[in-house]
């Protein structure tokens, strides 16, 4: 495109800078609050005039064991990821490398799985969580999370399993590799950048939860942050706390932040094969 | 390769894992779902639960055909749920569709500066919803929110409105942060397609002078038409259980709640499981029927053959 007229680059260059703004600014302004405190708070301008980090420290320091929820989400989608990207790598294997009878049907069935509503499983997922004894436990979260980040760690996988060379796997197996060497030894290096791209997709996925981890915890100590930082509350009803509020959600969503940022690519090519191809 | 049936043996071994586990987190527990939607039972005793059939669904006090509804199915706490993530559903999804075009066409432009646009485009995606619906909240506060400040200072408005409380605003409001959330996902999944495209297609009507709006009807569109689809689905099931952003952002309130919130205060703050049992089975019913009557005339295929 060199041809293009000069009110073209104007219009492009005028979206492109608006496009920038309203997708970044929310997020200054909530690092810009959670950097007030007091009256400054209801001062709009983008940059604090004194900034601090008081609303930081108080969230560890204060009632709200904010520490203890970060150690939550962090375990808990550590723990989630790990599960779903195991199984889902040998189920995977399966449905991508062999022809089996009823292949198509399961595969309809993990892309049912994966987009129906899981408030559908509320009651039921109530009595197993509780019979597992796991009500109340922040691992116990693990159980509902499989609903999701299994299915669709295991229909993305298949895709990209999908894709690696026939030649590969028939060497493999004149050398005497049984499937699961094959899957850990000679896959797996290959797989590196599908791994990634399921693990953080799976990943965000735990950490963002919000249903089952409202409804399956009602124990301070073991909630995770979404929860944590939608129960936020002040002195009295009035006063909400939006600075310890904007300070919560600013350490919860830098790290995934980074996370995407460093590897938008790979995500972005694990979002597509989910659902472009799908 | 080797032995067949051998080969068959082992995909099975491999799957068992999964699928007995996929048993056991979503199918029984769908299944259990299933079941107490048609018994009453208190969240305080799931064993004291009393068979009553489909009282929950068309009885006295049942979801549907309620002779206490006395202003009409829809002015019913549960019919106004429906039809707010109806409302929900079609608008932001329609939104975000467009919006997402938009933003993918503009970043299929070559320009300088392109990579960090589509970086910064992804940052709402990135964001937490719960996150989002609470930084919308404080933006949009009705009387220190930076918005209302905006508008006033810009003469749009004399008194500052509570976009998230008045029934007025509320649901605009939700859709609002949802399309803010959710179309650099569209963008994305849409700009991959454009970049699937033969260029020499593009090169060719450019030379013959065709009309770049005529080009978008004509050739853009229907080649993007099939990853358009499965990304509207996607989008439309998402929004269809939406819960998280309205229960934050507009706590629930009668104007916004969707079918999920109804079946959760149910369920858990009223203690109902069987009744909000009804409730969320009944969801499961109308959701799948929804997406399969889009997928019906959207004529999408979703066949293990596109995995």
């Amino acid at each position: 495109m060199k041809h293009r007229p000069l009110w073209g680059s104007i219009a492009l260059y005028t979206l492109a800078a608006l496009l920038v703004a309203i997708s970044v600014y929310p997020f200054l302004y909530a690092i810009s609050t959670s950097l007030k405190s007091g009256a400054a708070l209801f001062d709009t301008h983008l940059w604090p005039t004194a900034p601090s980090f008081a609303n930081y420290i108080g969230l560890f320091e204060g009632s709200q064991p904010f520490g203890r929820h970060l150690m939550n989400s962090i375990m808990v989608a550590t723990v989630t990821v790990t599960f779903a990207v195991l199984l889902g790598v040998t189920a995977a294997y399966a449905l991508g490398r062999i022809q089996f009878k009823g292949k198509g049907l399961l595969l309809l069935a993990i892309l049912g799985v994966s987009m129906f509503p899981q408030v559908a499983v509320l009651s039921g997922m109530f009595e197993l969580i509780q019979a597992l004894g796991l009500y109340n436990r922040a691992l116990g979260l693990v159980v509902p999370y499989t609903i999701f980040t299994l299915p669709f760690t295991v229909w993305i996988l298949t895709t990209f399993m999908r894709q690696l060379p026939k030649e590969l796997e028939e060497a493999a197996i004149m050398d005497g590799c049984g499937p699961l060497r094959i899957i850990f030894l000679v896959f797996m290096p290959l797989l590196w950048p599908a791994l990634v791209s399921t693990g953080l997709l799976a990943f965000i996925g735990a950490w963002n939860e919000f249903l089952f981890a409202l409804t399956f915890v009602v124990d301070d100590a073991q909630r995770t942050v979404p929860v944590s930082i939608s129960l936020i509350s002040g002195a009295n009803a009035f006063e909400i706390p939006w600075g310890s509020i904007m300070a919560a959600s600013v350490i919860v969503t830098v790290p995934l932040l980074a996370l995407v940022l460093v590897f938008q690519q790979k995500i972005v090519s694990g979002l597509t094969a989910g659902a472009v191809k799908g | 390769m080797s032995n067949p049936s051998n080969r068959s043996r082992t995909a099975w071994l491999f799957l068992a894992p999964m699928i007995i586990l996929m048993i056991v987190v979503a199918a029984w527990p769908l299944g259990r779902s299933i079941w107490f939607s048609f018994t009453e039972t208190n969240i305080n005793d799931l064993s004291a639960s009393r068979f009553v059939g489909l009282e929950n669904y068309f009885g006295e006090f049942g979801l549907f055909a309620n002779p206490n509804y006395v202003d009409g199915f829809w002015k019913s706490d549960w019919g106004m749920s429906i039809r707010n993530t109806f409302t929900f559903a079609f608008f932001s999804v329609a939104l975000e569709t467009l919006a997402g075009l938009g933003v993918a066409m503009l970043l299929n432009q070559e320009f300088r500066g392109r990579a960090f646009v589509r970086t910064a485009v992804l940052v709402p995606w990135a964001i937490p919803t719960i996150v989002s619906a609470k930084m919308w909240g404080w933006m949009l506060h009705d009387q220190f929110g930076i918005i209302n400040q905006m508008l006033v200072n810009a003469g749009l408005i004399t008194q500052k409105i509570a976009f998230t409380a008045d029934p007025q605003y509320a649901m605009w409001t939700v859709v609002a942060v949802d399309v803010w959330k959710t179309t650099p996902f569209m963008a994305l999944l849409i700009l991959a397609a454009l970049q699937t495209l033969p260029k020499d297609c593009y090169e060719a009507a450019k030379v013959d002078g065709v009309h770049p709006l005529r080009l978008f009807w004509k050739v853009t569109l229907p080649l993007i038409k099939g990853p358009l689809m499965v990304a509207v689905i996607f989008r439309l099931l998402d929004a269809l259980r939406v819960f998280d952003l309205i229960f934050v952002l507009t706590s629930n309130s009668s104007s916004t709640i969707s079918m999920s919130g109804f079946v959760r205060r149910e369920m858990i703050d009223n203690g109902n499981m069987g009744y909000g049992s009804a409730a969320s089975t009944s969801l499961f019913l109308i959701i799948f029927l929804a997406a399969f009557i889009f997928m019906r005339l959207a004529r999408v295929k979703l066949s293990e053959e596109s995995a």
